[in-house]
């Protein structure tokens, strides 16, 4: 079976003016987001208290708020988990004013004491299945972490790819692979998803599947370069993405429907994770087509960088 | 015969079968248990108690597995997590203080499987349930005594010295080290080397001078500093297990995680409280005469009648539990103790600890030991827990004390400052004694800074979606696979499929914990595994509409392909390698499995394929392929 038109010779490259100016919209759109309404950082990063509460019988989120906003507990955030019987309620310590013990720590079993009683009050079928307390500073050091991790893959990949490609490439693939996270992050910020430690762990993810995406178009790119007598960039660019396009697409998809899987049916503990994943597949699949290559292009790559270096052989420069 | 060397195949069908055996122990469900240890003094665990054991249960109608007596331990399989529990509850109230009572997962894997060193991995929390507790250890406590020690030090060295100063301060800044202030800069220079002499770990300089105040600093060098700390953690490391083994959770999982944490977490424990009560309790020692030896017939009588001289206390020997008389009299205590270590002592060849005191605490101990030469010391450890209750919705909090002596020796000659435990019974004996001095002496406080509790269902349910989620994304991947590819599809399909197997082989042989973040990164490793496959089919279609033969196609397909794939996965497993370098557990989980997913993927999608497909292909004269 085939999908893809084997034959396809889109020219991709002649819409670079356009695919570029919409990239370039899209990354300062995703860093004024950002800026802007922010990333909604859960409970790993902002520290504070959460609990997870079930219910028998299905509640409603408002019935929740109110049954906190008498106890005192009027800011914490209550949000339904998948389901009419499950809810997370997060809130900061300062909330409580009996938790905080003498020496200035928490003592989250008297909190959730105190908010399972204001529960239990408005309805007694609500049970405690899990809770947990994550100090600001844990969250500060995982910020730090997180950013580390990131500039260390860039920083890597770049790295590879200079050695192993050329540097224009490295240039290329790191640029889109900027591009990549920052969008995925805008849509982060735009929808307001959480953004917890699984979704960073997804965010380095989206890197690695992005970069695999643009190695398998650059490879081809090399092996292309090499190949032709009469090398002209535009024309080579155009054909290694149109020969690899099918595959791009299918890989894509093979892992879409994954992640897919695990978003509907691996439960709230992997949604963020499985979300993230899917619109950085998309992100990651469209720049590897519309963008790496048209950067490319740009600095300038030609035949004669990608020549492997011809080691000097003494026989052929003896023959005439 | 095709092109593919046989070695290769024979490769391929060890690691297959390596994946399949090693992968096997995870189908083996554990079933909950508990498990009953003898305290020290308790009689040990026999058939007798075990009958015993029985009869209860059967007397209050819980259901049981089986009670069996593993060595040690008694082991009580129940059918569910529920009456696990209330089968718990029923051994503890009809055994007591004297057993100790945990609850345990009883590995159901045959004997032949563990014989060969296979085993299931083990369950996060998040899998299984249990609390986490993230702490950290106060290093600024730390640091604050040694500085403080340090000033003492300095002001009986000047005294000795007969150099006369000002004053000897702590710098208000912590971390600023000593300020001495001395009279004349001939005093400053002489005390300059004096300090420098007498400690080496202090870097000594001269400080701003006005008029006739000549300031001299003195500040701790950063290597021992750094070595404080680093001595703080695994100090505290050390003291928690000590501790959490005594609260009976079968696989406590204590380490340290980066600089200054240490993570706790105890799985199938349900109630934080009484673990956070052991994990902040607070040790204290104290160095007093000891009268007479363990187990000498006058501490014996004692225990025996209960008659116990005025000015002495009856305790019992760590360890061995004899009883010993010691006198009431406070020689020095832990907060004069300055370090501890072990080692070999060089005239006796026998393990021996030494102890350096502060200068109070030198010269008390010199005091005594030259008015005691030939007599014994015994050394005190005080443990105080508090134990925190809710009366009447009002929080009482009773202090509960338990002393032991840790060492009882023989005074040799008169010392001071520094001295030396010998003929210690080991070297293990050793290193303990000087981990429990020190953890009497300056167990830096820590403090909990994550906690989390998470129900066994919950657990349940996480293991059962991510259960789901994976069979759902595997079978869908193969079902696409396979209509897209047709045959390569289907090889590619068996390779898959080995993948995950070796996959979970591979981490459960080197033991990672299996966490909801690892399944996503099986999950995603699947996703992305097939990538190889999609290469190399698309490259032998390419190579089939140039016209070449079916063979040549296979064989240029995997040799085009193969650069593309390493370029692609060395990339991919960069990023991998970076979260694995993230401190907290969760993503490193992650990381770890992606990590290994990429190599495996690699094994299984280039080289397991390409042995399928020559074993298919190789003999035969083809047409076409199906691809």
């Amino acid at each position: 079976m085939e999908i893809f038109n084997h034959d396809s010779n889109i020219h991709f490259l002649g819409m670079r003016k356009y695919t570029i100016t919409i990239a370039i919209l899209l990354m300062i759109g995703s860093i004024a987001l950002i800026a802007t309404r922010g990333l909604n950082y859960g409970l790993d990063f902002t520290g504070g208290i959460s609990m997870l509460v079930n219910y028998d019988k299905p509640v409603e989120i408002g019935e929740v708020r109110g049954a906190l906003a008498k106890g005192g507990f009027a800011d914490a955030v209550v949000q339904s988990l998948g389901g009419t019987r499950e809810v997370s309620i997060r809130f900061q310590a300062k909330d409580d004013k009996n938790a905080i013990q003498a020496n200035g720590t928490v003592n989250l079993d008297r909190v959730s004491a105190d908010v399972m009683k204001q529960l239990q009050v408005a309805r007694a079928d609500a049970k405690l299945k899990s809770r947990d307390f994550v100090s600001a500073e844990v969250g500060a050091e995982l910020k730090t972490d997180g950013t580390w991790a990131a500039l260390f893959v860039i920083l890597g990949i770049m790295a590879y790819l200079w050695i192993r490609f050329e540097r224009r490439f490295a240039i290329a693939a790191v640029a889109t692979e900027i591009h990549d996270v920052l969008v995925t992050l805008g849509i982060i910020a735009l929808v307001q998803r959480e953004f917890d430690m699984t979704v960073l762990a997804s965010v380095l993810a989206v890197i690695g599947y992005s970069i695999n995406d643009k190695v398998v178009v650059f490879d081809r790119i090399r092996e292309l370069f090499r190949l032709a007598r009469k090398a002209e960039p535009e024309e080579i660019l155009n054909r290694s993405i149109n020969n690899t396009l099918s595959r791009t697409i299918i890989t894509s998809l093979f892992t879409g429907i994954t992640m897919g899987a695990m978003y509907f049916i691996g439960g709230p503990a992997v949604h963020g994770f499985a979300i993230t994943m899917l619109i950085g597949i998309v992100v990651g699949t469209l720049s590897s087509i519309f963008v790496a290559s048209p950067i490319l292009l740009w600095l300038g790559v030609s035949k004669k960088d990608l020549m492997p270096v011809t080691r000097d052989n003494p026989e052929l420069a003896r023959r005439p | 015969m095709s092109d593919f060397p046989r070695w290769k195949y024979a490769l391929v069908a060890l690691m297959m079968l390596f994946g399949v055996i090693y992968a096997l122990p995870n189908a083996f469900i554990p079933v909950p248990a508990v498990q009953v240890s003898a305290n020290r003094d308790a009689p040990p665990v026999d058939q007798a108690l075990r009958q015993r054991v029985e009869a209860t249960l059967q007397q209050q109608h819980i259901q049981f597995g089986k009670v069996d007596v593993h060595g040690d331990n008694l082991l009580a399989t129940f059918a569910n997590t529920d009456v696990q529990k209330s089968g718990s509850d029923a051994i503890k109230a009809l055994l007591g203080d004297e057993y100790t009572v945990a609850f345990k997962l009883q590995s159901t894997v045959p004997g032949w499987l563990s014989a060969i060193g296979a085993r299931s991995m083990p369950l996060g929390l998040d899998l299984q349930g249990g609390v986490h507790f993230l702490m950290q250890v106060d290093e600024n406590d730390v640091i604050d005594k040694q500085e403080s020690s340090y000033a003492d030090d300095i002001r009986s060295l000047l005294r000795d010295k007969k150099i006369h100063y000002e004053s000897v301060t702590r710098s208000t800044v912590r971390g600023q080290g000593v300020a001495v202030v001395l009279r004349s800069a001939e005093d400053r220079a002489k005390a300059s080397d004096a300090i420098a002499n007498e400690y080496n770990d202090l870097l000594v300089s001269n400080g701003p001078s006005t008029g006739d105040r000549f300031v001299l600093k003195a500040v701790i060098k950063p290597d021992k500093l750094r070595d404080i700390s680093r001595g703080a953690i695994t100090q505290n490391l050390q003291t928690l297990r000590n501790r959490i083994n005594a609260l009976g959770v079968s696989e406590p999982l204590i380490q340290q995680q980066g600089e200054s944490h240490i993570v706790v977490d105890l799985a199938g424990v349900q109630d934080p409280a009484e673990a956070k009560k052991l994990i902040g309790t607070v040790a204290t020692l104290e160095y007093r005469p000891g009268i007479g030896h363990p187990g000498d017939p006058q501490a014996v009588e004692a225990e025996k009648t209960g008659n116990i001289p005025p000015d002495a206390n009856l305790y019992h020997m760590r360890g061995t539990n004899l009883p010993v008389l010691v006198s009431k009299q406070v020689i020095v205590t832990g907060k004069e103790l300055v370090d501890a270590s072990s080692g070999i002592d060089q005239q006796s060849g026998t393990p021996k600890v030494d102890v350096t005191l502060n200068a109070a605490g030198a010269r008390k101990m010199s005091d005594f030991t030259n008015a005691n030469v030939g007599k014994p010391m015994a050394v005190v450890y005080v443990e105080r827990v508090t134990e925190t209750r809710m009366v009447d919705g009002k929080e009482v909090r009773t202090p509960k004390i338990t002393e032991s002596v840790i060492n009882d020796a023989n005074i040799a000659s008169p010392f001071g400052k520094q001295f030396q435990t010998t003929g210690l019974g080991s070297p293990k004996e050793a290193s303990d004694l000087a981990l429990l001095l020190k953890g009497g002496a300056f167990a830096a406080p820590v403090d909990i800074i994550e906690e989390g509790v998470i129900g066994s269902s919950l657990g349940a349910d996480n293991i059962d979606k991510g259960f789901k989620s994976v069979m759902l994304g595997l079978a869908l991947v193969l079902l696409a696979a396979a209509i897209y590819y047709k045959l390569f599809g289907l090889v590619a399909d068996i390779a898959l499929f080995f993948n995950l197997v070796i996959l979970v082989a591979v981490m459960s042989l080197i033991g990672v914990t299996l966490t909801m973040p690892g399944i996503a990164g099986i999950v995603l490793t699947l996703g992305m595994a097939i990538d190889a496959n999609v290469l190399i089919c698309e490259r032998v279609r390419e190579e089939l509409r140039n016209g070449s033969t079916p063979h040549a196609s296979i064989r240029a397909g995997y040799e085009k392909a193969w650069s593309t794939i390493l370029d692609a996965n060395v990339t991919h497993l960069i990023a991998a390698l970076a979260l694995t370098t993230m401190g907290t557990g969760a993503i490193k989980g992650f990381g770890v499995t992606l990590m290994i997913g990429i190599l495996t993927s690699l094994f299984t999608s280039v080289t397991l394929t390409h042995a399928f497909t020559a074993a298919i292909h190789g003999h035969r004269k083809l047409k076409t392929l199906s691809v």
